[in-house]
Formats: C-alpha cells, sequence, structure tokens
C-alpha cells in the first residue's frame, strides 16, 4: 500500500511538468511579443523593455520556463497586470470561496446522490425509485444557469427564505482569517455570521451539486443493483442480518468503487461549472477571478488561475485513487 | 392525458421538495423564524447603504483609471478643486471657494478651503494641490510611478500632455499663499474649469504616498466626505463616515458599501430581495417590473452618451461621401430604439448629446428612407450592392444595451438596400486595438462624457489630431479639426458655441458616421433610499443621500 502511495505521488511529477509547460505556453501561443501583449499597443518602449526584463523575456526560452516553475515551486505565482498584487496572496480568498462552494456542493451531491441511489435500488420498481431516477434524469438535462435562475426566481424572490446573492451579508462582514467563511465566522465564536454563510452557501451549492448529485444517485443503484444480487448478499440476507447493515455495510462498501471514479471525475467538472453559478450567484470565487482576469487580458493571473484549478483536478484524482486503495483491498497494486 | 399532466405536475412538486429536503440533509434547513439576515435584513440603526454594480473598481486612485467604476468610489473619497453640481456639469466650488480668470483666461486664481483635513489628519492647502499636480504632469516626479505601470490618461487629454510637451497647457502652478494658487497656462483653455472638476483630479493627502508609495491605489486617502474602509477585490469595497467632515452635518450615511454582482439579472434579484439598496445597469426588460414594485424606485440618468455606427473613411467604398450618405438613409433608428431600448433612447443626429454647448439642432438628420438609399447607391455606382464586415462591441456599454442585436437590426436594415453585411464580434479589449488600427469596415461603438465639455466629445472622436487613437473613422477634416481645436482656446461662450455647431454641420454633410442613439441609463432602487439623484457622469457624490 505505502509503496503504491509513493508510485502514485511519482508519478505526478510527470503530469505537474506538463501542466507546467501549458500554462507557461499560454503568453507565447497568443501572436506577438508577449511584453506587447500583456502592456497593450499604447506601451511605452521603456515599459516594454522593463517589463522584458523583469519577466526575463530576454533569456532563452529554457531558462525563462526554468525561472517560472523555480517560481511555482516556491509558491510565487507572479504580479497582476491589472492590479500591481502578488498573485499568490491575492488568490487566496477567491479559492477559499470557490473551494467552500464546491466542497459544499459535493457534499450534498455526494449525500443525496448515494442516499437516493441506494433507497432505489433497495426499493427498486417502486414509486420512489421512478420519481428519483425521474428527478436524477432532469438532473443531468437541466442547466446549470437554468436551475440557478430558477432558485434564485423561488427561494430568493418568491420566498424570500434563502439570499440570491454574494456570500455573506455584505452589511456585516466576517473577519478573515483563512477566508473560508465557515472556518472564520467559528473563529470569531459568531454562530449567527456561520448561519448566514450557510444560508448564501445552499442555493449555489444545490445549483452546482444537481449534475453531479444525479450522475451519481443512477451510478450508486445500477452498482448497488448488481452488489445486491450477488451470493454474499444473499448469505448476510440468509444469516438474518438487519436490513440496514447488509445494504450499508456489505452491499455500499462493494457497489462504492464505480461511484467514487464518478465522485472524483464530478470533483473536476464541479470547478468549471463553478464559472457560471459564481457569474449568477456574485460569488467572488476562482472562476470570477480568472474570467475577469481573460477580460482584462491579465495574462500572469489566468496562468496561475488555470494552473491551480488544473492542480487541484490532479489532487482530487489522487485522493480518489488513494481511496480505492483503502475501499477495495482486493485491488491489487504491485 | 389528464393523468399524465397530473403525474407531470406531482413529478414537479416532488423536485422542488427534494430541493428543499436536500438543504435539510445536509444540516441546512432554512428555519423562518431566523431569515432575518441575508435578506431584508435590519440595520439597527446603523446607516448601511450597499450600491451594486456590474464590475469592480481597478484601482483607487483617480488619476491612474479611466473607468467608470473606479470613479463611482474615487468621487466618495477624493474631492477636486471644483465640483458639479448633483445633477448636471454646471460647475460649483469644491475644495477651492472661489476663482478668477485673469489675463484673458491664461491665468485661473483659486481660492482655497481653509477648514479641510485629509483622512489621515494632514491639511489640506496649496502645497497639497501642487503636489498632486506635479505628481500627474511630471514623469520625473518621484511619485509619479511610471515604472509602475501607472498612466495618466486623462491627464494627458485634457491638459494637452505632460510636462515638457509642447502641447502642456499648463505653464506653472503657482503658491501664491497657503490658501491661494494660480495655474498660468500656455494658452487659454476653455474646458479648463470643467477639466477641475472631473473625479480624475481628486486631491489626495501628499503624505499617504510617503507612507504607501504605490500601493496607495488601494490606500487612498482624500478629503471627501467617506473614508476609506476595505476592499475585498471583486466582491465589495467599504467606505465609512467621515466624521470630520468640513461640511457641517454630513455626510447622513455610516457606511457605504459598492457591492460586485457581474450579472445584470442577479443583480436585480438582489435588489428586489433586499440584499441591497441601490443597483446600476438596469435591464431596460426590467424597467416595468419596477415601475410596477411599491417598494422600488426608478432612476434615469441623464442622456449623456452617444452610441453610433462608424465608417472606416480610409477604406472604399467607404471612403465615398455618398454612400456613407446613404447607408444613413438605410438605417431605421427608430425601431432600433423601440426594440432595443425600451424608448429609453432619443435618435441621435449629433455626436454631442442634446443640452451640451455646440449642440446643432439646427441639422436635420438623414431619414429613414430605404428607395434613397438605393438610388444613391446606385447613383455612387453600386446598383448591385457591396459585402462588408459590420464590427459589432462584444460587451454591453451604457450607449449600446445588446450590441449583438444592434448589429443584427442594422445589418437587416442594410440588406433592405442590397447591402450584405456580415457582422462580427471580437474580444473586447482586441476590439479597440483593431478599430484603432483600421481593420475595420464599418463598426459599432460610443462614448460617455465625463466633464459635460463639447471638446471631450468631438475632439477626442472626430479631430484628425486623434488619429490614431479615438478617431476610428479615421475622419480627416482640416477645417474640423482647425474649428475643434480653436473652439477649446475660445472663452466666449457664445463664439465657441458657433465653432462648435459649424463643425458639427460639417461632419453631418460628410457622415464619418451614422449617429445611433442617446441612451438614459436606468438604475433602480429601494424606496429606503432618500435624496439619490443619479449624475450623467455616472459617478455622483453620495454626501446627501440618507436611508430610512
Amino acid at each position: 500500500m505505502l509503496a503504491y502511495i509513493i508510485r502514485r505521488l511519482l508519478l505526478l511529477i510527470p503530469v505537474l511538468i506538463g501542466m507546467s509547460i501549458v500554462t507557461f505556453a499560454i503568453i507565447y501561443l497568443i501572436p506577438g511579443n508577449p511584453a506587447q501583449t500583456m502592456l497593450g499597443e499604447q506601451a511605452t518602449e521603456e515599459s516594454l523593455a522593463q517589463l522584458e526584463e523583469s519577466l526575463g523575456l530576454n533569456e532563452p526560452l529554457y531558462v525563462q520556463y526554468g525561472l517560472y516553475v523555480k517560481g511555482i515551486v516556491q509558491g510565487d505565482l507572479g504580479t497582476s497586470l491589472r492590479t500591481k498584487n502578488d498573485i499568490t496572496e491575492e488568490m487566496r480568498p477567491y479559492l477559499a470561496a470557490t473551494m467552500e462552494l464546491t466542497l459544499f456542493a459535493m457534499i450534498f451531491a455526494v449525500f443525496v446522490g448515494v442516499n437516493a441511489g441506494i433507497l432505489s435500488a433497495w426499493k427498486q420498481n417502486s414509486w420512489f425509485d421512478f420519481t428519483s431516477m425521474f428527478i436524477a434524469l432532469i438532473g443531468v438535462s437541466l442547466p446549470v444557469f437554468f436551475l440557478a435562475l430558477l432558485e434564485q426566481w423561488y427561494f430568493a424572490h418568491k420566498l424570500q427564505w434563502l439570499p440570491a446573492i454574494g456570500r455573506g451579508n455584505a452589511r456585516d462582514p466576517i473577519e478573515t482569517v483563512t477566508h473560508f467563511h465557515l472556518i472564520d465566522s467559528l473563529l470569531a465564536g459568531r454562530l449567527d455570521q456561520f448561519w448566514t454563510t450557510i444560508k448564501h452557501l445552499m442555493l449555489p451549492a444545490v445549483a452546482l451539486g444537481t449534475i453531479p448529485m444525479a450522475i451519481i444517485a443512477r451510478m450508486t443503484r445500477s452498482s448497488m443493483l448488481e452488489v445486491m444480487r450477488s451470493d454474499f448478499i444473499r448469505t448476510a440476507k440468509a444469516k438474518g442480518a438487519h436490513q440496514l447493515i447488509v445494504i450499508y455495510k456489505h452491499g455500499l462498501r462493494n457497489a462504492v468503487i464505480p461511484v467514487l471514479t464518478v465522485v472524483g471525475l464530478q470533483v473536476g467538472s464541479l470547478l468549471g461549472g463553478a464559472i457560471l453559478t459564481e457569474t449568477i450567484f456574485g460569488w467572488p470565487g476562482m472562476g470570477r477571478y480568472v474570467y475577469d482576469a481573460i477580460a482584462n487580458r491579465d495574462y500572469p493571473v489566468i496562468q496561475s488561475g488555470i494552473l491551480v484549478i488544473a492542480f487541484i483536478f490532479v489532487l482530487v484524482n489522487l485522493i480518489v485513487d488513494l481511496l480505492y486503495a483503502y475501499v477495495d483491498p482486493r485491488i491489487n497494486y504491485r | 392525458m389528464k393523468k399524465r399532466i397530473f403525474m407531470l405536475l406531482m413529478l414537479t412538486l416532488a423536485l422542488s421538495l427534494v430541493l428543499v429536503a436536500c438543504g435539510e440533509e445536509t444540516g441546512t434547513t432554512p428555519d423562518e423564524s431566523d431569515n432575518d439576515e441575508g435578506n431584508n435584513e435590519e440595520t439597527s440603526g446603523d446607516k448601511t447603504l450597499i450600491f451594486a454594480r456590474g464590475g469592480d473598481s481597478v484601482s483607487l486612485d483617480p488619476a491612474t483609471t479611466t473607468d467608470g467604476e473606479t470613479s463611482r468610489v474615487t468621487r466618495q473619497i477624493f474631492e477636486s478643486l471644483l465640483e458639479f453640481e448633483a445633477d448636471s456639469f454646471e460647475v460649483k466650488p469644491g475644495l477651492a471657494t472661489d476663482y478668477e480668470i485673469l489675463d484673458d483666461g491664461q491665468r485661473y486664481r483659486l481660492e482655497l478651503r481653509e477648514d479641510v483635513q485629509f483622512h489621515d489628519g494632514t491639511d489640506f492647502n496649496a502645497d497639497a494641490v501642487i503636489f498632486n499636480f506635479e505628481r500627474w504632469s511630471d514623469p520625473e516626479h518621484p511619485h509619479h510611478y511610471a515604472d509602475e505601470g501607472f498612466t495618466y490618461v486623462f491627464y494627458g487629454n485634457q491638459f494637452g500632455g505632460f510636462k515638457g510637451d509642447e502641447d502642456h497647457i499648463i505653464e506653472s502652478i503657482e503658491k501664491i499663499d497657503e490658501y491661494t494658487i494660480e495655474f498660468v497656462l500656455k494658452r487659454p483653455s476653455a474646458p479648463f474649469l470643467q477639466n477641475l472638476a472631473m473625479s480624475a483630479f481628486g486631491i489626495a493627502s501628499p503624505q499617504s504616498f510617503e507612507e504607501h508609495g504605490a500601493d496607495v491605489i488601494e490606500n487612498p486617502v482624500g478629503t471627501g466626505p467617506f473614508v476609506f474602509k476595505s476592499w475585498k477585490r471583486n466582491d465589495t469595497i467599504t467606505l465609512e463616515k467621515n466624521e470630520n467632515y468640513w461640511q457641517e452635518g454630513y455626510p447622513l450615511l455610516d457606511t457605504v458599501i459598492f457591492q460586485v454582482i457581474p450579472d445584470n439579472s442577479a443583480r436585480f434579484t438582489a435588489l428586489m430581495a433586499g440584499d441591497i439598496d441601490l443597483m446600476d445597469g438596469l435591464n431596460p426588460d426590467d424597467v416595468t417590473t419596477v415601475e410596477a414594485d411599491g417598494n422600488l424606485e426608478l432612476y434615469k440618468r441623464a442622456p449623456n452618451n452617444v452610441g453610433y455606427l462608424g465608417f472606416n473613411t480610409q477604406k472604399a467604398p467607404f471612403d465615398n461621401e455618398q454612400v456613407r450618405v446613404a447607408m444613413n438613409h438605410a438605417v431605421n433608428k427608430e425601431a432600433l430604439i423601440s426594440a432595443l431600448y425600451r424608448d429609453l433612447g432619443v435618435t441621435a443626429k449629433n455626436p454631442l448629446p442634446p443640452g451640451y454647448l455646440g449642440y446643432n439642432d439646427t441639422i436635420s438628420e438623414y431619414e429613414y428612407d430605404p428607395e434613397k438609399a438605393k438610388a444613391l447607391l446606385a447613383e455612387a455606382g453600386y446598383e448591385d450592392g457591396f459585402e462588408f464586415e459590420l464590427w459589432t462591441m462584444p460587451v454591453a456599454r451604457p450607449y449600446m444595451p445588446d450590441p449583438q442585436k444592434a448589429a443584427e437590426a442594422l445589418q437587416a436594415d442594410f440588406a433592405e438596400v442590397g447591402l450584405t453585411a456580415k457582422v462580427i464580434s471580437k474580444e473586447w479589449a482586441t476590439y479597440l486595438d483593431e478599430t484603432q488600427q483600421g481593420l475595420q469596415d464599418v463598426y459599432m461603438l460610443g462614448w460617455s462624457g465625463t466633464n459635460g465639455d463639447p471638446d471631450y466629445f468631438v475632439n477626442n472622436l472626430l479631430s484628425a489630431d486623434a488619429i490614431p487613437g479615438g478617431n476610428r473613422s479615421f475622419y480627416d477634416n482640416e477645417e474640423v479639426t482647425a474649428l475643434f481645436n480653436d473652439a477649446v482656446e475660445e472663452t466666449d461662450v457664445d463664439a465657441r458655441d458657433a465653432m462648435y455647431q459649424q463643425a458639427l454641420e460639417i461632419v453631418h454633410q460628410e457622415a464619418p458616421w451614422i449617429p445611433l442613439v442617446h441612451n438614459t441609463p436606468v438604475l433602480a432602487g429601494s424606496d429606503r433610499v432618500i435624496n439619490y439623484i443619479p449624475h450623467p457622469s455616472t459617478s455622483e457624490v453620495l454626501t446627501h443621500v440618507d436611508v430610512e
């Protein structure tokens, strides 16, 4: 197992190198001189020369790449052209906002998806099975923005239960320490702010999590159905084990492998879907950060944003792979 | 069949129930007894106003930016020597209480307000004013920060360049005494006072530059009614009441929060939910909703912009005046405005919005007449029409809420007279770059005023001196350019008015543009907001605004 983990970590290296080459190339794939591209047509000769100097553009390409990677390794993602701020520092609140939202969406998707899938399998061909699979079908087909607007209209505007936009109450800002509002509000001992944060999270998280939730539900159902027909389940049932134990202990453990794969992949798609959701819900996250950078041609931010998102994706896949090993000891990793 | 519909209804109901229930399962029940914060929250006596807008500020240094989202915030923090009236570009005293024009407009003497302090406690005086003007104008000044990428576009535009440039109009700034200064100009400048009132020339505390260096763009210190507190990028900028403000009893608000909500509809939803108090950029389609809602208020800004279709007059066949006039006759502006502007715009015949000095009302608009257009095209040798690229902006602008649809409407109009327009849209920065380089045939664009002076419109858009630059039609008429240049130096208002009118008549005849529309931007607010007056410049000071 340990050997597997180490091997899996070592495998990350070529992936990370590939990623860094792609993001490094972004700036060179755009026609024209990168410094000119960054500063625009009106740039003066001096500012061009200065930027070239500070970016090391006069060096050979491999030296430039080396400097770029060195920066990344040291946690230095460069400086935003627009705000002149350190990107690593600047990105932190956006990253936290996206992670909080994605995590919440994923919890929703996994919890509801897995349970709905299990219940559907358990009560196969029942009214519940039919309904939940129909909802899952709608869930997969419904565009995120449409569901988001629907939610806003119904829960924020019509019922006024939940806030329509933002991460928190702008009138009562949360003292930032980690930039994770759920954590920060608890650190400040402000349960009211914690609750406000959760309320702000609900609509965007449901909008974002609905598609993965639906996919997970369908996956869990079919996987469970297969497992429940197998001999060891019949044996467990015959031995008189409690139904819940049969389902959750024996059944789910064996059905969970394909579900895990789906979960891992969905986290990636969540990061993508977050851009739309963040726009509609005025959520100041990574999607908005990169989107704004694209609109303003802030190339260092675009580079870094993509790099970080890709890195998270890779990381999540790694975690999923490691979880396989944990969940299913039958798999031989040597 | 009925049974199926019933099933479908049941399923929809089930879906919404599940959505709610999902929330419960993750431990997040929307408890009705506890829904006070987030929606319609009480402000517990604290007077906070939340103003929502589509984009974030670029920086908080008004001198180094040109975007409206920056000046909207900096207006509250910094004050200029002169200010605009609440609802017009009429100049009134600001940090200068009085001014005197000497030597035929070559010398301006300003008396400064004596009881004013910057937010950092330092005194406002003649030295502070001189410091600011030198920082903007002198590339060698230690706080000019050109190597940090700071550019002073407004200063260069409005004052003819920078220290050392031939056209720079400020010869020197002299300190007469602690509270009196004199601007000595190289030549008279009619818009000089209007320029001084622009938010770009807000006076900043010299000490803040010593303290923060180039980081002043995030640490603004002025004399205005509100003090900068915090900036969460792309989210909120929070300002607090200036307790030592020189206007007795003002400001009325304790806190002003500028919140970014990029999507127009989401912003409107937030307003209806009570999460925000005021919003910019209301969709024209939502106007009727606002008007029907007793809790909401609709605000209209005076039209201070022009949306136009420009020809690249250097490219055939658009170098032919007759073709341009023919195409002017082909466009149905009325239909365009009623379809896309919900009748909030007025048709344009001048590059200047109505009400501006120099607006030429005697010009008779090219009427919509496809037959006449066809005849003119035939006369010019294009009876079979021609194909061209019609470039349109990728983003909504104050003068053009839906550029793509507008382009399609124009395309249909041109098709009617036998012209084939291929609509092309490019990414915004590329669009601006490439139109400036002249790669387009025909392009859509517009302009919004910032200081109420006609010079800011015409000189930037139609003067031969603005090639390359704002004159993306490459319209080069010596007489017109000379009239614009003379008018800037003419201090007699009537004579100046006549010069612009004359120039605009020539522009009308030669038709480098199809002027389309002067739009009235609309805002919406909650009825708890008191005394909010939208300014035509898009940036209003909130000193007198209050909330219930």
